[in-house]
């Protein structure tokens, strides 16, 4: 079992840290550094739940090794908010009431703050017509049902989940 | 997992730490591996991250053909030029996983996985990929069809890297098809995959989760190629008889199974169906504005 020290930026803050050098980003955060935000669901890429922000891209906490994230600046559910002030995607999940046990949503929140940013770069889906280009002005509840496929929720709150992330586009 | 973890930022370190040992073993995106260490399924000795290794990132234009990175990701194939240049790619890409999956798995790491139901393998078999491998011996290349040896068996030996996929550059459209039983994060039921090369006057198809390893089906592809009308670039085909003909003969070059996904019977039924339906899209007539 080999260790390694690992400096990497969470939420903002800089963190150096000794890890086995087996471990996951989601373990890493959980267990060493106290952010139990982040969920466990399966700890096979299936759900969601361990959803994080690499850089502003969504990765999955559960299948990437920490190791490899060495200088990388991670963004978790307790890094969205500016202070006391939600971000406006945890604002919109409130007011529209996007969760019942509330387990799926830490992964939910960063996925759609992932998503709404490469929507803004244009990033087409599967559900994109050929050819359209994409603004998250003009986003529809199709597109955002697939671009938010990566997020199961065992309570079934997608009903609330979709209009949320709509919602949060202003 | 038992051993340890190296992150190589070169490809030469990486073919260095794989020397450590026999049962050193290569990561990329991890959404293939990872899964298996999670599930305690298999306990890695050394990993060798390759993630941060530059030489296997991104893609590049060499003269007529396009050499995709191993460590290319389906976020990456989705969009942009890539997506132009093999638009078949791009349509694989986003049906793979979820976003998050098409964030960090990589196109080297879903051809030596090889699974049947690999999706970008269809697409790569029409294209006649080639693999290209550097290992201790130096640096060789190896045919896909040759390269994917059974399910989830592939040529490659031990210490070696796959550093890049080559495909030809074609003029000509591409579609691909899939089924599964949803739309998002779902294991393929089969998958065709056709590709027109104007050039060449040739009609290509791949198909995928129809047999052990991707086929092709040359009978289908001889049989359109000489239908259709290589100066329009279209095929005249009033009656969808032509059509129908092609995914009957590229269903019988399948050897399908019965599995917990679905049936011999109906993957030979969705194939046909699906390479009926590609090989209309690739030659209608462009939609008037
Ligand atoms: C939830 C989920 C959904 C999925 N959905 C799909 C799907 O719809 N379609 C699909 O095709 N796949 C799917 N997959 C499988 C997987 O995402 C793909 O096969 C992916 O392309 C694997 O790439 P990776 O970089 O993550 O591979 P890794 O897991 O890093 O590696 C896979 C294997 O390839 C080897 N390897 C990796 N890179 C190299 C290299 N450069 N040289 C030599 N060996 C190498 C590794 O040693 C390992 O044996 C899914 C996986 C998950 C977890
Ligand atoms: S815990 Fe990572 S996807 Fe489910
Ligand atoms: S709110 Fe319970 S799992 Fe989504």
């Amino acid at each position: 079992m080999a260790r390694m020290s690992l400096d990497l930026t969470v939420n903002g803050e800089r963190r150096k840290v000794d890890v086995d050098t087996r471990t996951t980003v989601l373990d890493l955060l959980r267990e060493q550094l106290g952010l139990t935000g982040s969920k466990k669901g399966c700890d096979h890429g299936q759900c969601g739940a361990c959803t994080v922000l690499v850089a502003g891209r969504r990765v999955l906490g559960c299948l990437v090794l920490a190791v490899t994230l060495e200088g990388a600046e991670v963004t978790t559910v307790e890094g969205l908010a500016d202070g006391d002030d939600l971000h406006p995607v945890q604002r919109a999940f409130l007011d529209a009431d996007a969760f019942q046990c509330g387990y799926c949503t830490p992964g939910q929140l960063c996925s759609a703050v992932g998503m709404l940013r490469e929507v803004g770069e244009g990033w087409p889906s599967v559900v994109t017509p050929p050819g359209a280009t994409v603004s998250v002005s003009s986003l529809g509840p199709d597109e955002v049902r697939e671009r938010m496929s990566g997020n199961l929720c065992r309570c079934g709150a997608y009903v609330n989940i979709v209009p949320a992330v709509l919602a949060a586009r202003r | 997992m038992s051993g340890s973890v190296t992150v190589a930022r070169s490809l030469d370190q990486a073919l260095d730490a794989l020397r450590s040992g026999p049962d050193a073993r290569l990561v990329a995106g991890g959404t293939d591996l990872m899964v298996e260490v999670n599930a305690g399924r298999w306990q890695p000795g050394t990993l060798v991250s390759v993630d941060r290794a530059p030489e296997l990132r991104g893609w590049h234009r060499d003269g007529d053909e396009i050499v995709l990175g191993s460590g290319l990701t389906y976020a990456e194939m989705e969009r942009g030029e890539l997506a132009r240049l093999v638009p078949a790619l791009a349509q694989a890409a986003r049906t793979v996983g979820s976003p998050q999956i098409r964030n960090a798995g990589t196109l080297g790491g879903n051809v030596v996985t090889a699974s049947p139901a690999g999706d970008t393998l269809p697409v790569l078999t029409a294209l006649d990929a080639v693999v290209q491998i550097a290992g201790p011996e130096g640096t060789r290349i190896s045919p896909l069809r040759e390269f994917v040896r059974g399910v989830k068996r592939t040529d490659l030996r031990a210490g070696e890297v796959v550093t890049a996929v080559r495909v030809p550059a074609l003029r000509g459209a591409q579609e691909f098809l899939k089924v599964g039983t949803r739309n998002a994060m779902v294991i393929s039921v089969v998958m065709v995959a056709v590709v027109v090369d104007l050039d060449g006057h040739t009609v290509r198809v791949g198909v995928g989760s129809a047999a052990p390893v991707p086929v092709r089906a040359p009978l289908a592809e001889e049989y359109v190629g000489a239908l259709v009308d290589w100066e329009r670039a279209r095929m005249d085909d009033p009656t969808g008889e032509v059509a129908a003909q092609f995914g009957e003969l590229v269903a019988q070059a399948t050897s399908p199974i019965d599995d917990h996904r679905s049936t011999a019977a109906y993957r030979r039924r969705a194939v046909a169906v699906c390479a009926a339906r590609a090989v209309r899209r690739a030659f209608q007539e462009p939609e008037s504005p």
